[in-house]
This record gives C-alpha cells, structure tokens and sequence, in this order.
C-alpha cells in the first residue's frame, strides 16, 4: 500500500531525474539537479527516513551545486 | 564505437535489464511489506543495548562502525585526491584579487549581501554543531553536520574574500584537521583493543537514561570525528575548487 | 501497484545511464552519474519500507512500535555523502582534462588520445 504522497513524489522524481538527464546545457542542469536534490529529500521523509533526508538536503542542495558551480567558472574562464 | 551504435548497445542492454529486473521483482515482496529480519531485530534491541534512541545512528557508530570507518577512508582519499590532481601546474600562478580588479570590473559584494550572509555564519555553525553532537537521540550525525559546518565556511566566502576564506582555512591546517577526524575514528577503535574488547566496541559508559545528549557511549564521540573530517574534507575540496577559479596560465593574458 | 516505486528506481537508472552514454560534456556527464547514484537510494530506502510503520526514532515512542528497517537507512545515509567527496573527485579530473586538452566533450578527448 501507498500514500497518495508516495505516488506523487515518486512521479515527480522520475520526472525530475529524467529533466535533469535531458537538460544539456550544464549551468540549467546544475539547477535542475539541486531541485531534483530536494525532490529526492522530500521522497526519502515520506519513506519514513528523516536521517537520509537531512543528508540529501545537504548535499543535494548546497554541496553538490556548489562544486558543480566551481568547476563550470573555472572551465568558462579558461575558454575566455 | 559511433555514438549511434552504442545507443543501440544501450537499448539492447537496457531491455535485457528491464526483463530481468521485471521477472525478478515478480518473485520479491512488494513495496511496504519489509521482509525482515535484520531491521527489525536491530530496533528491537538496539535502545537498550546501546542507549541511543536513533537507531540509524546506532548502526552507523556502531553496529557497522567498521563500514563507516571504510567510508569515511573513501572521503579522505577522495579529499586528498582533489588536492593532488588540483595542484598548480608549472606554468600557472595566482591572480590576486587586485588583478582581477584590473582585469575586469568585478562588481563588489554588495552590503546587503555581505549583511545577510554574516547573519547566517553564526546560526549555520550552530545548526552544524547541534546536527554533529546529537547524532545519538535525533535523525542527524557527523556526516549532516560536518556538511552545514563546511557551509559556514563558504558563507564567510560569500561574505567577504577569498583570502579571508583562506587564511581560516588553509590547506596545510584543514588537512590536518582532516586527518586528526579520520585517526581519531581510528584511534576509537584502538582503545577498545588496548581494553581488551573487539575493534570499534562501545568501552565507554552508556549512561543512565536512553535518549540523554551524554549517554550512548562512543557513539557521540565518534559522531563528532565523523563531523570533524567530512567538514575539513569539505572545506579542503571547495578551497581547492575556489583556488582553480582564480589561477590563469602564464601567457593567456 | 505496489511495484511502482521499484518501477521508478529502474527508471531513474536507465535514465542516468542514457545521459552516460549519449553526453557530449564532461561536467554533464558527471551529473547523469549523480542521477543514477541516486536510484541506489531510492532502491535501498524502497526495500526497508514498511507500510505504516514509524521512522527508527525512540525518543519519545515506545520501543516496540513497528518501525522501518534502519540498516538500510544508514547505508543511504553514508554514501550520499561519500558520494558527493567522489564527485569532486571525477570534478578535478575535468578541470584538469580541460586544462590539458581544452575541450569537455568525451568525443573530442578520445580523438586528441589517438
């Protein structure tokens, strides 16, 4: 059995994972990645898993954006 | 491999996965109905066993706490790897912020910025200490913690400077303190051996009451290195990042 | 019905590994190793579920309540972490191909190897 909650989050991060795939320039992606992140966090509190939720928030949210973010100016300033 | 040969390589593959994991989940319990046994005996014992009142915590400190300690590795490794394939190559050298001024017009922070961002420094820290020394009674831990402590850092960033940045974290300090986290899990485990028990064994006093910020033994202590290195080995990756952000080639310009 | 969410986990893999195969840019290419990490989560925190069950939290629930398994908890918890350190790792090694040969695009690199 599942939630209503369930269902639709669950839909919404299908989604979110295959906009993240499909969006090709790196910038959006990094974005649509960090949407995708919270998306996963609030899929992982309806699984009842509120430690893995605070973890994905983190990451999700600040570290892996910002890292992406870092190495996009670096490449863009080489290209200049 | 042309990129069109090996779409269809994936979409051979791909099918092939799809059937076998189709045909397999058949056979498996359906979502909601945990087959057991572990989790559950594990919440069953573990509150009186080892007085924390998050499980989750309690099998990562404890019960796998070895796995943890192979992780934690994984994430020392990784940090010191991005330094090493960071490190300036020959023909590179620092541009200072002087020389970006010149460069180009860098708009300067403005205060509006600069004010929001240092209200945040001192909350951020606070929200990471708590997530890193409660990881025995709440859904948090190190490895939450660490992270939020490595964001206040970047905040500081933000804030103001690059080279404030640096000069609160230099590389030489922030590996060290890195390895200091990851030796301390280590060491953890080490004096259990010295006292006779098996590697990584709670040895020291549980506490009185399950749920207590002070009870659960070393799963707190070793909850805190855990912070310590994921936030010095975060702090480590994104001054690297930073730094590449601000090298030029010689000759470029 | 109660497949779906091992339905979506198969999704997101296949998804990722399209992105893998077919990108034309390193960073891209990165992130599409990043979505299909993450199936992993959904998979292990999928397989731990218990319909009704609590979150494997006792602080102020009695010991005996029905929770959800936390062993897998604490196998997603660590490696999302983890997997961000390893990421930066794969990041570096961008930087530094771009560096070397100019281009983020796997095809080119493979030329410029020869």
């Amino acid at each position: 059995m599942m939630t209503a909650l369930q269902v639709t989050i669950l839909v919404l991060v299908a989604a979110g994972a295959t906009a993240v795939v499909l969006i090709r320039d790196p910038v959006r992606q990094v974005v649509s990645l960090s949407i995708y992140g919270l998306l996963l966090a609030v899929l992982f509190m309806a699984f009842q898993a509120p430690d893995v939720t605070l973890s994905e928030l983190t990451v999700g949210a600040v570290a892996l954006p910002l890292l992406l973010l870092l190495t996009l100016a670096k490449v863009r300033k080489q290209e200049e | 491999m042309t990129p069109s040969q090996r779409r269809w390589v994936f979409l051979v593959a791909g099918g092939g996965f799809l059937a076998f994991y189709l045909w397999g989940l058949v056979g498996l319990p359906g979502f909601g109905h945990y087959p057991g046994p572990y989790g559950d005996i594990i919440n069953a014992i573990a509150v009186s066993q080892t007085h924390a009142t998050a499980v989750v915590s309690a099998v990562n400190f404890e019960y796998r706490a070895f796995d943890t300690l192979g992780e934690e590795f994984i994430l020392f490794t990784a940090a010191t790897g991005v330094a090493t394939v960071l490190r300036h190559l020959r023909e590179e050298r620092d541009t200072s912020a002087m020389d970006e001024a010149m460069n180009r017009d860098v708009p300067a922070t403005s205060d509006a910025i600069r004010m929001v961002t240092l209200a945040f420094i001192g909350p951020t820290i606070v929200v990471g200490w708590y997530l890193t020394s409660h990881a025995q009674t709440s859904p948090s831990g190190g490895f939450q913690g660490g992270i939020v402590l490595a964001t206040a850092f970047v905040l500081v960033y933000l804030a103001g400077q690059f080279i404030v940045f640096k000069r609160l974290s230099p590389v030489a300090l922030t590996d060290a303190i890195e390895a200091i986290g990851a030796g301390s899990f280590a060491a953890v485990g080490i004096a259990a051996l010295a006292l006779g028990a098996a590697y990584l064994s709670n040895i020291l006093p549980l506490g009185s009451t399950p749920g207590a910020v002070n009870s659960a033994g070393t799963i707190p202590l070793i909850s805190f290195f855990v912070g310590i290195e994921v936030s010095a080995a975060f702090i480590l990756i994104i001054g690297e990042l930073l730094e590449q952000t601000l090298i030029v080639r010689e000759g470029n310009r | 019905m109660s497949i779906f969410p091992f339905i979506v986990v198969a999704w997101v893999l296949a998804v990722g590994l399209y992105g893998i195969i077919t990108s034309r840019h390193l960073v891209h290419q990165i992130v599409c190793l990043i979505v299909v990490q993450s199936s992993t989560y959904i998979l292990l925190l999928g397989v731990g579920y218990r319909t009704g069950a609590v979150a494997p939290y006792f602080y102020d629930i009695p010991p005996n309540t029905p929770a959800v398994d936390p062993v897998v908890q604490a196998l997603a918890l660590t490696d999302v972490v983890v997997e961000a350190a390893v990421t930066a790792l794969l990041l570096a090694f961008a930087v530094q191909a771009h560096k070397r040969f100019g281009t983020l695009d796997p095809e080119e690199l493979r030329q410029l190897q020869g």
